[in-house]
């Protein structure tokens, strides 16, 4: 049994695979780093899967909150982890673009599925998860009412500030303007497009580009993502675990290399 | 008697530096503050006591000193994405101290376009605030391969403008003989400077990079001075002597990946992003930065001498740089690059996507960027720059471990 470990920002996921590599479950807590969501995490997925923990034979860490975590026998970048992730559940991918809760990366792959180049954001929340946050704050409403908002229309006010802290400002001003609800929350997805477009730009974007992370759920921002792109854009089944599950799969590699 | 190591050597000469440059002003010589690789043979031979305000920025910045006189120069008016050098520089005409170094107030500046545009707007403007008069060489930028003939011609008017400027300034004539003689200092040194810093080629290189980066300082204010030559000899000395025993850059740890680092150091986080490379194997043994002191020319001719001031890398086209970043890939085999994407200095920035593709399509070189400034502490990560060198050491392997399966 080989675990993958993927510490966020903003959640903790975790993936279990056996020798063969077959994946025996996955779990995701919505709280990341410096809580105990990682300890959750693990215990539903030991729970579900019915594994003890014991019978893990090697653990990969990956994700911001690797630096300090202490449990694994070794800790791996997320861009080395993303990339094994979707090779091993999407063998053409060939750019991926990764929106987390706060940053935001776009990797090259080559045929081989090996990491080519890779670019994330400045330090800088526009362009991540955080932004629709702050704007479903604006509009009262959750994530996915944000994102179903943004789903029933194609017209959108265009929000200019690069800035979160302004952008929301701009929106205040928007509504108080008479802008629809529908069309701002289809600005912001078209705002966060638009800002990850122009960071996947400067790594060359190859077909077929896949969608990971917590923001992947979000199918108005795929689609708002693959009309930046001009390309279409892939979503694997559960996004936010393809990290864990590179983690998990490095940790098989490693331990077999050891035997 | 003992030999005085290079660390030493470097040392006194830097004290010795800021204490002259007092000295100068206490006893009411002339002090003039000039850009960091600006023809200072000129003043040399004119004997006058120069001070390099990058230089000192940087000091200030290695202090994480600078955010007081960044908030200065703000306040005046002067915009957060000016370069911080500039920005730091002109806080300092005001604040006065640091205590990382101080330097006396100027009497006459000395200004070579050929670093930036920006090194232009920023000494009018000290010239302007200090009343104090201003020697501006301007240096074309060429968009061609290399420096073109008119800019040549019109770099050594600037020279021959500025000779007159000067005994002007002075009251003294311009001792031809001591500036050939001047010339001729200067050209050692960078001679020496390039031969220690190309012993970095061998591997494993006999110095860890960031001693480029400590030594850089004095390639700026002694090129033109004895001791200068002196100073680099022995340090080349030194590395040729570990080259020959075999050694790496440190006695503690291998050295398992060579590296380039492009753009400035981070000053205000010199030791952190040292020990995370460190800390991985990673040496870096050569930077696209330190070399634009290798200014060589034929000795007693000042076409030659514009010509090597007008074709610095920072002047030249995007496929010269291309060109040189590649082969300075090749010549000292490196595993992968380091791109420093220093808020301040646009002109050294913009090139570097371009530089990626070059190493990754001619060489298969990987590399990475990470986002800091020169001086501001405020805008590096340490969290965010030690995810990119890991990845960029996962690349690395990644392609040793290929590279050894064929
Ligand atoms: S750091 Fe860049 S912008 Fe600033 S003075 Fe130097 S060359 Fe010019």
């Amino acid at each position: 049994m080989f675990l993958g470990i993927d510490i966020g920002s903003s959640s903790s996921k975790t993936v279990l695979i056996d020798r063969e590599g077959a994946i025996l479950g996955s779990e995701v807590v919505n709280i990341g780093t410096g809580t105990n969501g990682v300890d959750l995490a693990l215990d539903r997925l030991l729970k579900k899967t019915n594994v003890q923990k014991e019978r893990i034979l090697y653990r990969v860490v990956t994700g911001y909150g690797r630096m300090t975590y202490q449990e694994a026998d070794k800790q791996i970048t997320e861009i080395s982890c993303h990339a094994k992730g979707v090779a091993a559940l999407y063998p053409k991918a060939r750019t991926i673009v990764d929106i987390g809760g706060q940053d935001a990366k776009a990797i090259q792959l080559d045929a081989n599925g090996a990491v080519e180049n890779f670019i994330m954001n400045e330090k800088c929340a526009a362009g991540t998860g955080r932004f629709f946050e702050v704007m479903a704050r604006v509009l009262n409403c959750n994530l996915e009412e944000l994102a179903n908002l943004a789903a029933t229309t194609t017209e959108y006010v265009p929000i200019s500030s690069i800035c979160t802290v302004f952008a929301e400002s701009e929106v205040i001003s928007q509504l108080a303007g008479g802008a629809s609800l529908a069309a701002v929350a289809r600005g912001a997805h078209v705002s966060v497009a638009k800002r990850v477009c122009g960071l996947v730009k400067r790594i060359r974007v190859r077909p077929d580009v896949v969608m990971t992370g917590g923001v992947a759920l979000n199918q108005a921002m795929a689609n708002c993502l693959s009309q930046e792109l001009e390309l279409p854009v892939v979503v694997l089944e559960s996004p936010q675990t393809v990290g864990a599950l590179g983690a998990a799969i490095f940790a098989k590699e490693c331990y077999e290399k050891k035997l | 008697m003992e030999k005085q190591s290079s660390k030493q050597m470097l040392n006194d000469i830097l004290k010795r530096h800021y204490e002259d440059a007092q000295k100068a002003k206490a006893e009411g010589r002339p002090v003039v503050w000039s850009t960091s690789i600006a023809p200072q043979e000129l003043l040399e031979a004119m004997d006058l006591t120069v001070v390099y305000p990058e230089n000192h920025a940087a000091a200030i910045g290695a202090r994480k000193d600078a955010p007081r006189f960044i908030e200065n120069a703000e306040s005046e008016g002067y915009s957060a994405d000016i370069c911080s050098y500039a920005r730091v520089n002109m806080g300092y005409a005001n604040i006065k101290h640091s205590d990382a170094a101080d330097i006396p107030m100027p009497d006459l500046l000395f200004c070579c376009s050929n670093i930036c545009y920006t090194a232009i707007k920023w000494y009018e403007n000290l010239s302007k605030q200090l009343n104090v008069p201003l020697i501006m060489i301007d240096c074309p930028y060429n968009y061609s391969y290399s420096v073109t003939p008119a800019a040549v011609a019109y770099i050594k008017a600037q020279l021959l403008d500025a000779i007159g400027k000067l005994e002007e300034f002075t009251g003294r004539k311009m001792d031809w003989d001591r500036l050939r003689e001047v010339m001729r200092i200067s050209n050692e040194t960078a001679m020496w400077w390039k031969k220690a810093t190309d012993l970095a080629m061998a591997k494993p290189a006999p110095v860890s990079g960031f001693d480029l980066f400590n030594y850089m300082a004095t390639i700026v204010c002694v090129r033109g001075k004895q001791e200068g030559t002196e100073l680099f000899k022995r340090w080349y000395e030194e590395l040729e002597e570990r080259k020959a025993k075999g050694l790496g850059p440190w006695d503690n740890a291998e050295e398992k990946y060579r590296i380039l680092w492009d753009g400035i150091a981070c000053w205000p986080y010199l030791a952190t992003t040292y020990k995370i490379l460190k800390k991985n194997g990673i040496n870096m043994v050569t930077s696209t930065y330190p070399e634009s002191w290798t200014l060589l020319y034929e000795l007693s001719d000042l076409a030659g001498m514009a010509k090597a001031y007008g074709s610095i890398y920072a002047s030249l086209s995007m496929e010269y740089a291309n060109d040189r970043i590649v082969t300075r890939a090749r010549n000292f085999q490196i595993d992968g690059a380091l791109f420093h994407s220093n808020r301040s200095c646009k002109g050294m920035d913009f090139k570097q996507y371009e530089f990626q593709r070059q190493l990754e399509s001619e060489l298969g070189i990987p590399s990475t960027i990470f986002d800091g400034d020169q001086t501001d502490p405020s805008v590096f990560s340490e969290a965010q720059y030690e995810t990119r060198v890991q990845a960029l050491v996962e690349m690395m392997e990644e392609r040793k471990q290929r590279e050894a399966m064929k």
